[in-house]
């Protein structure tokens, strides 16, 4: 694939190569789906058909808490798959989304600010403790050659505990009796959108604005190509005078700025309860957005256009299942078990379509070579498509 | 003197799962294939050793016996859903960190799904007791019989006596020199007659065969001979990539690595029990922490020089030779 890199038809070539990363991820999809449809015929057959159409369309129903839900893991999904553009594995995308709402719960309750500039301070606020739970594992990987796949779930783990253990010590924030946060002050929740029986708010607009963004610079600053040169082949983009250990913390700092961003999205929104917000319990627990990103990022091929669409797809089924889980006598993990081969077919979904593609042009090819009205442009192009292939 | 026994017979039935896994890893990667979901593997295991506990339980068996069985069942369940890695891996040349990922999420979802239809909980409980109070015997040895033969675990012994196993299969015997060859140059491999498919599927089985187990003594050292599909293995798969790595993908370093780590976390769940650490008056979260900080900077420190084998991760291509 890199030899296209230098081809007149870039922009050909890239045009294909989204739409079968598309296809590929409407193969998973529907593997994954036929495979849901399977376990809830064995679980429970009677209910098996009215519980699969509404796994697939129930979300449609309750559109804004889809969007309420999609925001976070969006927000995650476009951290992971920054990172992996750049060939880094950023697994401790848990850890920056909870570090992103600590920060942001600690601006909210701590810092007194006049409605507006508050709000902006809390979004700040978590965007930061994101980046500095992605700063660290980025330098480490840049000067020590740690590994970040470990340092980031190390992250993860002492992320969970720290914010759990400040979070019971402060009294203002904390609420014994109930076990979790208390409500946040109404000039640091996010606008809601005003949908009936949803705290879906504007952070969708902003996340979806900050995918574009992402999408720009990826495709059109240098900065983006240098990240994707060092993600094809490092020690080459090193060659060219790539600064790979700049790259790389930049990377990660911007990857933790998402995945806070994520968690402050999460923790600021508004509730359905006027007045009050989202609260957190400190359980000890790993923050499961921080791991649906990644399947948000995998399903979306690392691109922030298609992260925008997978994440809302996740979250959709996932609503359908807690429609099908409340009504039809199924478990939620069904959707789990959904997601999790969807993502596992779409490991080498990429591959199947590639061979089929292949097998295509093969034939294509051979009628072309058929025909001998054939023109010089059709021979241009076979070569090219094989070397994709 | 006591704090000293203590601590060693609570942190050796920790790091034998930590062990086992880790050296599982090591098979994996060692034979070109990143097994990052290890951490799968070990719940899945778990969970099938669980319930050939839960089934046996009523039998009038020796609770060491059902420990053995509840193994077998661990370290079959661990090779079958290994095969799902090697199979997208290997064979369909997938992405060996998405497939990972993959069969991680997958898990959980599996035993809560199964759980919840069968008993109504979120796991697998069991009324087993495999704590061995002393070994006959063995128990009378002055300072080593406190430390290593009281208030143990059958596991620790199988643990130790797989790691030796492990190291020789890996050292001692054709077959490891084959599959460490194919970690680091599989067409070199290749070209001597050596076939790097089948030696990718058996380190990838070794590695769901260890996972399988580990996850296993995870249950019985650790969560008491119970399983449960929220807590899972509280990111011990992962630790053990951690451990694998400290380690070096050597059988031995693996051993102290895991020891260390271990004894790191027996320390934090048991401040209140000595007095010196008691006495400091340091939140215990802290503690907590002290494993994960503790292999981080231990990381910082040993990963300049780390060289993971140099294959791994890349599927291999006969067309490509």
């Amino acid at each position: 694939m890199q030899n296209n890199q230098f081809s007149p038809k870039l922009s050909k070539v890239l045009k294909s190569k989204g739409l079968s990363a598309f296809a590929a991820a409407l193969l998973s999809i529907a593997l994954g789906l036929i495979f849901g449809f399977i376990v809830m015929i064995i679980a429970k057959p009677e209910n098996s058909w009215y519980g699969f159409t509404n796994m697939l369309f129930g979300g449609f129903g309750r559109l804004g808490d889809v969007f309420y839900f999609a925001t976070p893991i969006l927000m995650t999904g476009l951290s992971v798959g920054f990172a992996f553009k750049m060939g880094l594995f950023n697994i401790g995308a848990s850890g920056q989304y909870t570090m992103g709402m600590f920060f942001a719960l600690y601006a909210g309750f701590m810092f007194d600010l006049p409605s507006g500039i508050h709000l902006i301070v809390c979004i700040l606020a978590g965007m930061i403790g994101g980046m500095l739970w992605g700063f660290i594992p980025g330098i480490l990987k840049a000067f020590a050659n740690v590994n970040e796949v470990i340092t980031s779930i190390m992250f993860n783990y002492i992320g969970m505990y720290l914010v759990d253990m400040l979070i019971q010590q402060n009294a203002t924030m904390y609420v014994s009796s109930k076990t979790r946060t208390a409500y946040l002050p109404a000039s640091a929740q996010l606008p809601s959108l005003g949908v009936p029986d949803s705290n879906v708010n504007i952070s969708i607009f902003i996340a979806i604005f900050i995918a574009i963004v992402l999408f720009i610079v990826l495709n059109k600053t240098t900065f983006g190509y240098e990240l994707k040169a060092t993600g094809f082949n490092k020690n080459a983009s090193k060659y060219a005078g790539m600064n790979d250990k700049r790259n790389t913390i930049l990377t990660m700092l911007i990857a933790g700025a998402l995945s806070g961003l994520g968690g402050a999205f999460a923790i600021l929104a508004p509730s359905t309860i006027p007045g009050s917000s989202m609260t957190y319990e400190p359980i000890n627990v790993i923050a499961a957005n921080g791991f649906n990103g990644i399947a948000v990022a995998l399903l979306g091929s690392s691109n922030p256009i298609g992260i925008i669409f997978s994440a809302i797809f996740i979250s959709h089924i996932q609503r359908g299942g807690t429609i099908v889980s409340s009504f039809f006598g199924y478990k939620p993990e069904i959707i789990d078990i959904v997601v999790a081969v969807i993502i596992y077919f779409s490991a080498f979904a990429m591959l199947m379509n590639a061979n089929v593609a292949k097998m295509i042009k093969k034939r294509r090819l051979a009628k072309a070579v058929q025909s001998i009205n054939s023109n010089q442009a059709a021979a241009d192009e076979t070569p090219q498509d094989k070397k994709e292939a | 003197m006591n704090t000293i026994y203590y601590l060693v017979q609570n942190m050796l039935p920790v790091a034998v799962p930590l062990l086992l896994v880790a050296l599982g890893g090591m098979f994996s990667e060692r034979s070109g294939v990143i097994n990052i979901a290890l951490e799968g593997i070990m719940l899945f295991g778990a969970f099938f050793g669980c319930l050939t506990v839960y089934f046996t339980q009523n039998s009038g068996m020796n609770a060491q016996v059902i420990l053995l069985f509840g193994m077998i069942a661990a370290a079959v369940a661990g090779i079958i859903f290994s095969l799902l890695l090697s199979l997208a891996a290997v064979n369909l040349k997938a992405d060996q960190t998405i497939t990972g990922t993959a069969l991680n999420m997958l898990v959980p979802a599996v035993i809560l799904l199964f759980s919840k239809m069968k008993y109504n909980s979120d796991g697998i409980t069991t009324d087993v007791n495999f704590y061995i109070q002393s070994i006959p015997g063995l128990s009378k040895i002055p300072v080593l019989g406190d430390m290593f033969f009281k208030k143990t675990y059958l596991t620790v012994y199988i643990g130790f006596l797989l790691l030796i196993i492990a190291t020789i299969i890996f050292y001692k015997t054709k077959f490891g020199l084959r599959l460490r060859a194919c970690g680091e140059h599989p067409q070199a491999a290749d070209s001597v007659g050596i076939n790097v498919y089948v030696m990718r599927h058996a380190g990838v089985g070794i590695s769901g065969f260890l996972g399988g187990i580990g996850g296993f003594f995870y249950s019985v050292g650790v969560m008491d001979g119970n399983v449960n599909g929220h807590t899972g293995v509280a990111g011990f798969g992962f630790l053990a990539l951690a451990v694998m790595i400290f380690g070096q993908w050597k059988p031995i370093k693996i051993m102290f690595a895991a020891l260390f780590f271990a004894f790191l976390r027996v320390l934090a769940y048991s401040v209140a029990l000595i007095p010196i650490l008691n006495q400091m008056d340091i939140n215990q979260t802290y503690f907590k922490m002290l494993p994960y900080v503790a292999t981080m900077i231990v990381l910082i420190f040993t990963s300049k020089k780390s060289r993971a084998p140099k294959a791994e991760g890349i599927p291999y291509d006969k067309g490509r030779r």
